[in-house]
């Protein structure tokens, strides 16, 4: 029952990243693809969390660490280019 | 019913509720107008599911192997903190990117004060 109930949770949360690949292919603007991947790699890591009470093992606990701190730096990336234009500025004095 | 079905139980509610406010969340950005709004539908519950679902494993490996696990509250601090600044520099890159806002909004608030201080610059530049 414990093992079934996870694997339904697990089916829902790839449910959650189905729908937001709708949104990224169909997605008017850019900053709704950004939200939508912002949004699959959070949906990764409650996946990665139920992959390791399933196995129950430990081994996988760094990378939910890991995809969180991507997808906060990949978002502020996007976001900063779509404000500015670059990523990197080369003028510093404003 | 002994600990570890007690535990089991518990572990049970924390991971699925998460998983239904994410899965709530994601229907909210299906249906909602614009991009200002899916934000909002975005950032606060897979905020909230995320945040239940690893404080479930948290429960599991610290409650049934006696190991609390710094790394994954360390991983449930960084997304309580970074989640909602991340939603917050989308919703403004999409304002600054000029995201329309859906026909069903009334206001726009943010428009008004950037041309006061548009106004004001060139009043002080003169």
């Amino acid at each position: 029952m414990f093992d079934l109930l996870l694997l339904i949770a697990m089916g829902l949360l790839s449910l959650s990243i189905v729908i937001a690949m709708y949104r990224i292919i169909k997605g008017p603007s850019l900053p709704d693809r950004i939200l939508a991947l912002d949004s699959i790699s959070y949906s990764i890591i409650g996946i990665v969390a139920i992959l390791s009470i399933r196995t129950d093992t430990r081994a996988y606990l760094e990378t939910i660490l890991l995809i969180g701190i991507l997808a906060f730096l990949s978002t502020i990336a996007l976001c900063k280019f779509l404000e500015r234009g670059v990523v990197i500025e080369h003028k510093r004095d404003h | 019913m002994n600990t570890k079905e007690i535990i089991e139980t518990v572990v049970l509610v924390l991971v699925l509720s998460g998983t239904l406010m994410s899965v709530l969340s994601s229907f909210g950005f299906i249906r909602l107008p614009d991009v200002y709004t899916r934000s909002h539908a975005a950032a606060k519950s897979t905020t909230l599911g995320i945040l239940f679902i690893l404080l479930g494993t948290f429960f599991y490996f610290w409650l049934l192997h006696g190991v609390i696990s710094v790394r994954l509250l360390l991983g449930v601090i960084f997304v309580f903190l970074t989640a909602p600044v991340a939603s917050h520099l989308i919703a403004r890159s999409a304002y600054h990117h000029g995201a329309k806002l859906s026909d069903s909004s009334i206001k726009d608030d943010l428009k008004e004060e950037l041309e006061r201080q548009r106004r004001e610059e060139l009043a002080r530049g003169q």
